[in-house]
């Protein structure tokens, strides 16, 4: 018995200890970046902080790859290895993202950053990143106030919520001539932002209105649907990301509600189509505080498709755009990252999706601001037409 | 899942714990003259100070040290998941109260420090940092009285479901009131500690995270001292009675609602202290940052490292913070660890659950009682 | 609190709340075996219910099915809907009976303290929900629409479907079958021998063990069942689902008295109910909290749930 008792005990003892052992020996060789490239201006790094797996990660996914591509792109002209890109995964989360930015900043290759995508991680890590004097370019995080904190490193290619939540009402209003609108969001900060713009521009077409769980939180609708098909509303606004937005989309269609959804850039993604299915999601209308991918100038598209075997999404081009901004700053020879800030602030970069120019809160250029309507047809998240602005 | 064993007392389980030096590690360090394990007790805490330098030794410490995320903030990560398993360790090792809901109490906290301290608060006190913790722990404290003073009829698996749900309607509330506790949109700009050097740079700054950790380390410290007095005092020993059998320690005629309140106000102070330091570290806090898993993680870590012995709360609760963090940008067969970390967390926890049903130092007088039981069930 | 919601769509509320409650009631029965026998929460409950919703879809799928074919006809229905149970079933029973020989026998067999049994199956839930949420992707995988939802008759302002009636026949029928083979067969006798004394029941010649991997079995059905009612009522699935499930199923065991087959049933009914009703009356985001509000009221007047827990009746 106490035999026994004590090889158990042994050999429980070298499981776990081969498992650390295992892992540790499994550590990648993470010191040989010291190799820089031949060329000019070479040898740097432009980060990535942001969700690459987690419950909204395709998101995230869409800004990294279009920046990589940009990156791989201007190595081809420049010699291999020239500027790397470093991945950071948040999982979109504001409790992981701050320790991954003490990681980021430590890096001193890294001289720019593209991200954060999601609201709530930028508020959490965007001090770090501030403190450390690291640019950063969101191509995706829009509530209003990241603007507001003073953070002189903090730039946002795109329009925040103030301009998108209004462009979606308006496009309810004028296009769609709703007169019996629900708003429904998620609680996220994302959706509660966007979803009260909403409300504001509508007035008093809102007949009714609903908050439900984020995320994973929630999956059953049924209440929410009930009081959505008993308001007699002829079209939903929903703010929130796409997985819910899916289920909430099929349940409705299968109560046998036949208005039109409405949403913003967080349930502009081809998993809202694979969530609702396409016959549920067909008629759904999407905003998107960016232009049409398929819009792109140049060879964007097909070269997007080519390299990662999908359709470039939602914000690719921006973070492509983003990222070809800190090229052009480092060849023009800004290779600190007080130098690359400077550069920022003096850019009126022409690129695929946009032209940029960033005023000294770090917000695009009010005159760049562009928020475009998106519909779902025949299984396609389709451009339908530039949103009006009143 | 009946907390409160129905293992009947023997005169040898209720021996003090020092009757009887244990074999292993522990039993020689017991063995040893008192000013040798004052000596070894020390280097241990030094050695705790000194792990943000890990990396500085060679062969074992890059080993050590996680990859994808910046050590000092892992090993502050580590320190106040300590301080929440030291806290529930009162509740479930000595109480034996089963509490699924522990990270209501560490909300409490956070969320103290957020509405007194920042400038997103409804209140615009704009408190610092150091005075709102009395404030955190009497709030945090009051919520485990709040809780326990309904709860505490109730049994094992009956206290189990409603701590829960007390934790989830903490979270759900925060999400649904987005003016008072501000939802995901969270409270931003939280101060940090005070401190500044004498260049003018603030001691905790947002870049290193490492004077967050000796801070985290000199609480833990100061908390254990403190428990260790407690556990050792009458309420400890009513705590003990009380966990054995209920019953039995009611007839003998300890008030056993008072100690099982006074565990679960001790275990929401604690709890409540880590909320606080995290707020004060991370300056940032938000409806998602509090969530169920978080309550079971904490609790597998107290079990995993030994439930009842706060040694083994320390090394359950760096564990559980430890291990997904450096599996983070590791490679297992040329594929990134990170995205099955908790897959192999999970399995990690079977295994040692499996060879150490006790957890990893288990508690000596928990030992015992589990000896004691291997006698009397007949053999399977 | 909107009470014109409330009381204007009260039927439908109730109609629903019903829907959804039959399958919390299903899923809240592999609980209450399990506890009646082991006195064990059986947190890994939750992810026998998701290997068998993604088996069901998995399978579905290998006949070509996915969620934008054309919906079949009744037989196709029929045909489709058992071939879903069976293998939801067979999936769940088996991923359940895998667990307690995994992750609770050994703990058994060294006499571990009740604590332990928790952790491991808080272990194997979280491995087994990151193994399917690894393969997935994390992402929502489609359900197969296989009938379209139609009003059958109406009670007041209530809308009942042909669903809502399917899912709650079915969640009596499994009910009405699990309490005839626990109260009036051989093996259900040896399971209420155990679940009343196991020690006694070891003397008279009940092989403890079997019985143990029958109770688990018996749940994994259960779950399997209310998997494939779940994906025909909510159209998706995803490796995280089954956790806030599992969290409601386990409340409505505890709310009819854990232990009680019936309990678990008539738990799962009252709050699914009661949940719509808060939803109605403050707005969804507050749904989970008036559930555990209820739940603490109770426990507070009826410390040992609804029925009060016994799964072979009387217990000392």
């Amino acid at each position: 018995m106490a035999l026994r008792q004590g090889l158990t005990r042994a050999l429980g003892g070298v499981a776990i200890v081969a498992l650390v052992a295992g892992t540790a020996a499994c550590n990648k060789g993470s010191s040989d970046s010291g190799t820089s490239a031949g060329g000019k201006n070479c040898g740097y790094s432009i980060g990535y902080l942001g969700a690459l797996t987690g419950p909204s990660a395709n998101l995230g996914v869409n800004i990294e790859q279009g920046a990589e591509l940009a990156i791989e792109q201007y190595n081809k002209k420049n010699g291999k290895d020239c500027i790397t890109i470093k991945k950071f995964d948040s999982q979109g989360s504001a409790d992981v993202a701050p320790g991954l930015a003490r990681q980021l900043v430590a890096d001193k290759k890294i001289i720019g950053v593209v991200g954060l995508p999601f609201s709530s991680e930028s508020q959490a890590a965007n001090p770090i990143l501030n403190d450390a004097k690291i640019p950063n370019i969101t191509p995706s995080a829009t509530n209003t106030t990241l603007s507001e904190k003073g953070w002189t490193y903090f730039h946002r290619a795109v329009a925040n919520d103030s301009a998108q939540g209004p462009a979606a009402g308006n496009y309810m209003k004028s296009v769609m001539k709703v007169q019996k609108a629900f708003v429904v969001d998620d609680q996220s900060a994302y959706g509660v932002g966007l979803a009260d713009q909403v409300k504001a521009v509508l007035g008093s077409a809102v007949v009714g209105s609903d908050k439900v769980g984020g995320e994973g939180k929630q999956t059953d609708f049924s209440a929410t649907v009930t009081k959505v098909v008993a308001s007699g509303a002829t079209a939903l606004f929903y703010g929130g990301y796409y997985q819910n937005a899916g289920l909430f989309r099929k349940q409705l269609t299968a109560a046998g509600w036949t208005g039109a959804l409405v949403a913003g850039d967080g349930v502009n993604d081809k998993g809202y189509i694979q969530a609702a299915g396409k016959e549920a999601a067909e008629g759904t209308i999407l905003t998107c505080p960016c232009a049409p991918a398929s819009k792109a100038k140049g060879s964007f598209v097909t070269d997007y498709k080519a390299r990662w075997n999908v359709d470039a999404g939602t914000y690719s081009d921006v973070a492509y755009d983003a990222a070809n901004i800190y090229l052009e700053g480092i060849s023009k020879g800004n290779t600190t990252t007080e130098k690359l800030n400077e550069y920022l602030k003096t850019v009126n970069y022409t690129g695929i999706a946009n032209t940029y120019k960033f005023t000294d809160k770090g917000e695009l250029d009010p005159t760049k601001l562009i928020v475009w309507a998106f519909k779902v047809s025949g299984g396609e998240v389709v451009p339908d037409q530039e949103a009006p602005k009143a | 899942m009946t907390t409160t064993a129905d293992t009947p007392q023997t005169p040898e389980a209720t021996a003090p714990s020092q009757g009887k030096p244990g074999g292993g590690l522990r039993g020689r360090l017991d063995s040893l003259p008192k000013p040798v394990r004052w000596a070894v007790l020390a280097l241990l805490v030094a050695g705790a100070y000194l792990l943000p330098y890990a990396a500085d030794v060679p062969v074992l410490g890059p080993q050590l040290v996680t990859e994808g995320i910046d050590w000092a903030s892992a090993l502050f990560n580590v320190s106040y998941f300590v301080l929440l398993a030291l806290g529930l360790n009162v509740v479930v090792g000595f109480a034996g109260l089963l509490d699924l809901g522990y990270v209501g109490f560490y909300a409490v906290g956070a969320y103290t420090v957020a509405l007194l301290a920042s400038g997103d608060s409804v209140f615009g006190t704009k408190w610092t940092w150091l005075a709102t913790i009395p404030i955190a722990i009497a709030i945090a404290l009051f919520s485990g009285l709040i809780l326990g003073w309904p709860t505490l009829r109730l049994r094992g698996d009956y206290l189990a479901i409603v701590t829960l749900g007390f934790a989830e309607i903490i979270r759900i509330t925060a999400d649904s009131t987005p003016d008072f506790l501000r939802g995901d949109q969270g409270f931003t700009g939280i101060p940090h500690p005070p401190g500044t050097f004498s260049d003018g740079t603030p001691v905790f700054g947002v870049r290193d995270a490492t004077p967050y950790f000796w801070l985290g380390v000199t609480i833990i410290i100061i908390v254990v001292l403190a428990l260790r007095n407690l556990e050792r005092s009458r309420v400890g020993r009513s705590w003990l009675a009380i966990r054995e059998d209920e019953e039995a320690a009611e007839v003998m005629g300890v008030r056993t609602v008072k100690y099982k309140l006074w565990a679960f106000a001790i275990g929401a102070c604690v709890g409540g202290l880590g909320g606080v330091l995290f707020a004060g570290q991370n300056g940032f806090v938000n409806s998602a940052m509090f969530q169920l898993q978080l309550s079971i993680l904490v609790l597998a870590g107290v079990v995993m490292g030994g439930s009842g012995n706060m040694a083994g709360a320390i090394l359950g609760g760096a564990l559980i913070s430890y291990i997904p963090d450096r599996l983070r940008g590791t490679q297992i067969l040329d594929r990134d660890a990170y995205e099955y970390r908790y897959l192999l967390f999970g399995v990690i926890i079977i295994l040692i659950m499996i060879f150490r049903p006790q957890g990893l130092i288990p508690s000596r007088r928990r030992a015992l009682e589990l000896k004691d039981r291997a006698r009397e069930v007949a053999p399977q | 609190m909107n009470f014109s919601n409330l009381f204007s769509q009260f039927g439908e509320l109730t109609v629903t709340g019903l829907a959804q409650g039959a399958i919390i009631a299903l899923f809240a029965l592999g609980y209450t075996l399990v506890y009646g026998v082991l006195r064990l929460i059986n947190f890994a409950h939750s992810e026998v219910f998701t290997v068998g919703a993604f088996t069901a879809v998995l399978t579905w799928g290998a006949f070509g099915l996915d969620q934008d074919s054309r919906t079949p006809g009744l037989g196709g229905f029929v045909g489709y809907l058992l071939i879903g149970l069976l293998v939801a079933a067979a999936a769940s029973a088996a991923t359940a009976v895998v667990i307690e020989l995994v992750a609770y026998r050994p703990l058994r067999r060294r006499n571990a303290p009740p604590l332990a049994f928790l952790i491991t199956a808080i272990g194997a839930s979280i491995a087994i929900s990151e193994f399917v949420g690894v393969l997935t992707h994390r992402n929502n995988k489609g359900v197969p629409r296989l009938l379209t939802q139609e009003p059958v008759f109406r009670i007041a302002d209530g809308r009942v479907t042909n669903l809502q009636i399917l899912i709650v026949v079915v969640a009596l029928a499994m009910m009405i079958g699990l309490d005839f083979f626990i109260n009036r067969t051989r093996l259900g006798r040896g399971i209420r021998a155990v679940s009343q004394n196991p020690d006694s029941a070891a003397l008279m010649g009940v092989n403890k063990n079997r019985v143990i991997s029958l109770v688990f079995l018996l749940g994994g059905l259960m779950a399997g069942v209310a998997a494939i009612m779940y994906l025909l009522k909510i159209g998706n699935v995803r490796y995280d689902n089954g956790l806030y499930l599992g969290v409601e199923a386990f409340s409505a065991a505890v709310l009819g008295g854990i232990g009680n087959l019936r309990g678990a049933l008539l738990g799962g009914f009252v709050l699914g109910v009661f949940e719509n009703y808060v939803s109605g009356l403050f707005g969804t985001q507050w749904h989970s909290v008036g559930a555990f509000v209820l739940l603490v009221v109770l426990l507070m007047f009826r410390p040992t749930g609804l029925l009060g827990e016994s799964l072979g009746r009387a217990r000392a």
